[in-house]
């Protein structure tokens, strides 16, 4: 089980969030006129990286913030974890 | 039957305790403190069970957790737990145990041709022999396979037993409580660290309990039982006995199972059976200690032979002899040391030492005492069918190719030692790259992956003085790091004596024109020749090997068996050990019972359950209630011997000609609120709202960003910068994290706040011809005319002297109304509610009256919006703003959601206007198609409409806008149901929705 630092509460278990998927994704801004593969992109297409990843998750049973987890998927080591609103460089 | 077996003054057992239990019928004594082996052994029993697969006679290998064969049945307070070691169960009063695989008995088993056939049952015999003819595997094959094979059998009761979860965080946590665990606990504890000190057997001490030797000028077990004294009085260390790390996880999680019942003949009240400990531990030091390892030789497997450190413990540990005719065959000085133990104790062992020369202190001490020493020779072959009774015996060549000649000696044990293997299993779970140690032919911890370091005999490390260097050494270092404390602890002196190098031998060749059967795996029964088949058949991959012959798998893992089993698939191949590799050790180190692992979360703990405010009214007017998710909601009222059926045509029909009341306090509710809330309502939902109103409630649908429904529900418009927002009851949570994401991370320049508020208020839908009427006399105050309080309005009245929403809102297709009122006032209002209503021939109505109503209706619900559909599935088009952008707007342009004959709702009613249609069933044009037949859509929702008398249902079918008046077929092969039926508007009452404004 994940141990994860919450950036506004601390160390908790996995337990406590629920994943988000890749959190470099952008979604394309509204009203904007864009091509069917820049939408599917968005919506449908990841990449399925091996190593370090960027990803979201929110802390559901805490204080509910969606946050930015870098974690190697491979070894599940947890790098650095970020608030929502923090641009990751 | 007497103790024949028992020695007298030695061992930790209390003999002023007598204990009598049964096994496989029989009834024997034994004493407090003995395992179940140790009290059968004492009573002469060594024929336990039969193999897994040539139902082999199996007796003890073992005295622990290493033990592959003597797995038995447990009987107890009317349960029976299976897949116990005899090894590891602690004797109670009144224990009773059964043999397992075996039938019909253990001295007779009807198995044990296979012994004979065993030509069939080679490496791979389930791909093999049980492929053909097809037919007979589920015949034949596998009703006997089940029969014959398996090691017990599981309870099919209730587990009556209490099992609990335990979190726990620490500084260090050590896995042993042997010398390395003792000195490194210790050291650290001294520092003020947190310390967790976990131990699988009774008793602490690990090797000191049986070994020879002397620590700080006391014998090693009194050092180990003042070192525990200590570390049970210091607040900062949680010292458990009984209690095995059996995994190994991410960020330094390691589970714990904790025996706390298992030893006593019934669980004491308020305790648990077994209690399962997730502990996150900063550093972890593994003192797992390490498990003899056998010598392979001729019919290995025959109750009698057993390691060496087995024989030992059962004397030094339980007082009992294992035989009284002992063989000790070694490869290193550790045979010696229960040759001795055997001496001591009036028995006159013979040493077969596989070394040419060996010099050593322990071995001049065993050729002092007189011992028979055998150098530069082997056991061959084992005699003997149900006991050993002999054994074959020869000298063996220094390049341990060639046998002497063959001499058969009596014996009535074998106890073999092939020096000793780290026991890195959970060093190995958390990501440590092992490595190959040449000199003592095994695998330890290499680079680590986690906080973890291992010490130790776990490590290699042999030498006693070396290890208690070591490990205090990390127990300090460890802990300073943590603590900041550095209290000095001084190493005590260490007596032991010193040992010659082992063997590097480990299987004994066959002697020329014998086939004797050498066992590998004892709990799998993978023999030296199995491996052989394997390896000719071109498997080569050892994790390939491991699936073929299955060696070192099942529960026993390998423990006494991987390495010999590497070795052997290394010189087939001509490779080092090292190149060949071992399998993946995988958690649980050793079995976990499954309660263990479920803990408190059965039957109705397994989830919360949620009761509306008015849920003891509803008991108490015989309310049969439904799960809606973690809800518990009315499904029906029941009058006298009415059932679901009639009670919900009823219902149903009651609020279409008077007036119904139905407890909604389960919808998800959510508070909006913010200057920005329209504009935010406004991307969410896919119809437009920065034109609503204060005052007004509107309908909303919400997609996900793929185009399909999220879920659909009202919102209301409370006040300028505050609306009420509902969702369905299943989506509650979804739509709020989905809320929250678009807020915290997409649009975070929107000035909103969402919060569930769905415990905060209890609904009431009045629905009904007759509900404004009612609506009137419980808000006097109110203007709740036509005018005063239109379709879609809300408003705040006074419910005598509550508080209240009331929101002009119908899911019934009815005239309605919802009330809401404070959870802690909802059964006032539902009481008023009825009182009131009684002139108005009010009955409250469930869930089954409720999808009725809605169905016929054609209003959808989630079994329309089942995460599949689009809104125009739905025919909710209209909903779909073309002016302003959405979630999930874009993904509604892609061609297979506007072809023309996408699917869509339609209704369906039977042409017979008397079959009910099963939910489910698939809708096809053709019932006498051959098979597949192609689907043209499926039946969401059924019910009987009470408007029509007759059933009614909603499908989702392809080109469902111009199949209204086609005719085709319902099926379901579950149900096996063919129904012809007709294909109408989904809007079966009221299409023009007049009620609800009426």
């Amino acid at each position: 089980m994940l141990y994860i630092k919450c950036p506004h509460c601390g160390m908790r278990p996995q337990t406590e969030f629920s994943y988000g998927g890749d959190a470099s994704v952008k979604r394309p801004e509204l009203n904007k006129d864009i091509s069917d593969q820049e939408w599917d992109d968005f919506v449908y297409n990841r990449k399925s990286l091996r190593g370090k990843h960027l990803e979201l998750w929110q802390h559901i049973s805490g204080c509910r913030q969606w946050i930015k987890v870098e974690r190697d998927t491979s070894t599940h080591e947890i790098f650095r974890t970020f608030r929502a609103d923090e641009e990751v460089a | 039957m007497s103790q024949n077996f028992r020695v007298e003054n030695i061992g930790l057992i209390n003999r002023d305790k007598k204990l009598s239990f049964k096994f496989n019928g029989k009834t024997y004594f034994g004493y407090e403190g003995d395992t179940l082996a140790s009290a059968l052994l004492a009573n002469g029993v060594h024929l336990v069970g039969r193999s897994f697969k040539y139902h082999r006679p199996r007796g003890f290998f073992g005295a622990g957790v290493d033990e592959p064969y003597a797995i038995v049945q447990l009987y107890r307070n009317n349960e029976t737990e299976p897949n116990i070691k005899a090894t590891e169960q602690e004797l109670f009063e009144g224990l009773e145990a059964k043999s397992v695989n075996c039938w019909p008995s253990v001295n007779f088993d009807i198995g044990a041709i296979n012994n004979f056939l065993k030509i069939f049952l080679p490496a791979g015999f389930y791909y093999k022999t049980f492929m053909w003819p097809k037919s007979f595997w589920y015949r034949i094959y596998e009703p006997f396979i089940r029969k014959a094979a398996g090691l017990g059998v599981a309870s099919t009761k209730h587990d009556k037993e209490r099992y609990e979860h335990k979190y726990e965080y620490c500084d260090l946590l050590i896995a042993g409580s042997g010398p390395s665990g003792l000195s490194s606990a210790y050291a650290a504890a001294k520092n003020g660290a947190k310390v967790i000190l976990a131990e699988d057997k009774p008793r602490f001490g690990g090797s000191l309990l049986t070994s020879d030797v002397n620590i700080g000028n006391q014998s090693g077990k009194d050092w180990a039982d003042g070192i525990i004294a200590e570390l049970k009085t210091m607040p900062n260390v949680v010292v458990k006995n009984r209690s095995q790390i059996f995994g190994y996880y991410d960020h330094n999680m390691l589970v714990m199972s904790e025996k706390v019942s298992d030893h006593l003949p019934s669980t004491k009240k308020y305790h648990p059976n077994k209690r399962l400990w997730y502990i996150r531990a900063k550093e972890v030091l593994i003192s797992s200690g390490s498990i003899e390892r056998p010598i392979v030789f001729g019919n290995n497997d025959t109750p009698g032979v057993m390691l060496s450190s087995a024989a030992k413990e059962y004397l030094k540990v339980y007082g009992v002899l294992v035989g009284r005719n002992p063989l000790v065959f070694t490869n290193n000085d550790s045979g010696y040391e229960t040759a001795i133990e055997f001496k001591k104790h009036g028995v006159n062992p013979i040493v077969l030492d596989s070394r040419k020369n060996s010099k050593s202190e322990i071995i001049d001490e065993a050729k002092n005492l007189g011992i028979n020493i055998k150098n530069s020779y082997v056991v061959v072959a084992a005699q003997g069918y149900k006991k050993v009774k002999s054994a074959d015996i020869a000298s063996i060549s220094e390049d341990k190719k060639q046998l002497g000649k063959i001499e058969n000696i009596k014996c009535d044990c074998i106890c073999v030692s092939g020096f000793w293997t780290p026991t890195i299993h959970l060093a190995s779970q958390s990501g440590n790259k092992t490595k190959f140690k040449e000199e003592i032919d095994a695998f330890v911890p290499g680079q680590s992956k986690q906080n973890e370091r291992t010490l130790g005999a776990a490590n290699g490390i042999f030498s006693l003085e070396e290890t208690l260097k070591t490990s205090f050494a990390a127990g300090s270092e460890l802990s300073k790091k943590i603590t900041e404390n550095d209290n000095e602890v001084s190493v005590p002196n260490v007596v032991e004596k010193k040992s010659s190098q082992h063997d590097k031998f480990w299987c004994v060749p066959l002697p020329e024109g014998k086939n004797y059967k050498r066992f590998l795996d004892f709990q799998n029964d993978v023999s030296v020749s199995d491996v052989e088949i394997a390896l000719r058949e071109g498997y080569r991959s050892i994790e390939h090997v491991k699936r073929y012959t299955t060696l070192g798998m099942a529960t026993d893992q390998g423990k006494t068996s991987n390495l010999n089993g590497l070795q052997l698939v290394s010189e087939i191949e001509n490779k080092v050990v090292p190149a060949v590799g071992h399998t993946t050790f995988r958690p649980p180190y050793t079995p976990v019972s499954i309660g263990a692992i479920v803990g408190r979360e059965v039957g109705k703990h397994s989830k919360p359950t949620r009761k509306s405010p008015m849920h003891t009214w509803h008991e108490k007017n015989n309310a049969v209630f439904v799960d809606a998710g973690v809800w518990l909601r009315p499904r029906y009222y029941k009058r006298g011997d009415e059932n679901l059926f009639e009670a919900s045509k009823r219902e149903a029909k009651n609020v279409r000609t008077n007036v119904g009341v139905c407890d909604v306090t389960t919808l998800g509710k959510i508070d909006v609120k913010g200057p920005d809330a329209a504009e935010f309502l406004n991307r969410v939902y896919t119809n437009a709202w920065l034109k609503l109103p204060v005052g007004k409630a509107r309908y909303g649908v919400m997609l996900r960003e793929d185009g399909i429904v999220m879920d659909d529900g009202t919102t209301t418009r409370i006040s300028e910068n505050h609306y009420h927002m509902t969702t369905t009851t299943a989506q509650a949570a979804n739509v709020l994290s989905h809320l929250e994401y678009y807020l915290q991370l997409v649009w975070p320049e929107l000035n909103v706040n969402v919060v569930s508020t769905t415990e905060q208020w209890a609904g009431a839908a009045i629905a009904g011809p007759k509900s404004r009427d009612l609506l009137k006399k419980l808000f006097p105050n109110s203007d709740v005319s036509n005018e005063g309080l239109p379709f879609m309005g809300y408003m705040e009245g006074d419910l005598f002297g509550v508080k209240a929403r009331i929101f002009r809102i119908s899911f019934s297709g009815e005239l309605a109304y919802e009330v809401n009122v404070e959870s802690d006032n909802g059964n006032f209002m539902w009481e008023k509610i009825m009182e009131i209503g009684e002139e108005f021939e009010i009955q409250p109505y469930g869930t089954e009256a409720l999808s009725t109503l809605r169905i016929e209706m054609g209003h959808v619900a989630g079994s329309e919006l089942d995460g599949r559909t689009i809104p125009y599935d739905n025919a909710l088009e209209g909903l779909v703003s073309k002016k302003k952008d959405f979630i999930g707007k874009r993904s509604l342009q892609r061609a297979a959601f506007t072809s023309d004959d996408r699917q869509r709702i339609v209704g369906v009613v039977p042409i017979d206007k008397k079959t009910s249609i099963p939910e489910g069933s698939h809708l096809v044009k053709d019932a006498n198609a051959p098979l597949p037949n192609p689907k043209l859509g499926h039946i969401s929702a059924s019910c009987w409409s009470v408007e029509h008398d007759n059933p009614f249902s909603l499908a989702i079918l392809k080109n469902g806008k111009n199949m209204i008046g086609e005719k085709l077929f319902v099926m379901s092969p579950l149900k096996n149901k063919v129904i012809p039926v007709e294909i109408v508007s989904s809007h079966y009452v009221d299409p023009k929705g007049e009620r609800v404004r009426s």
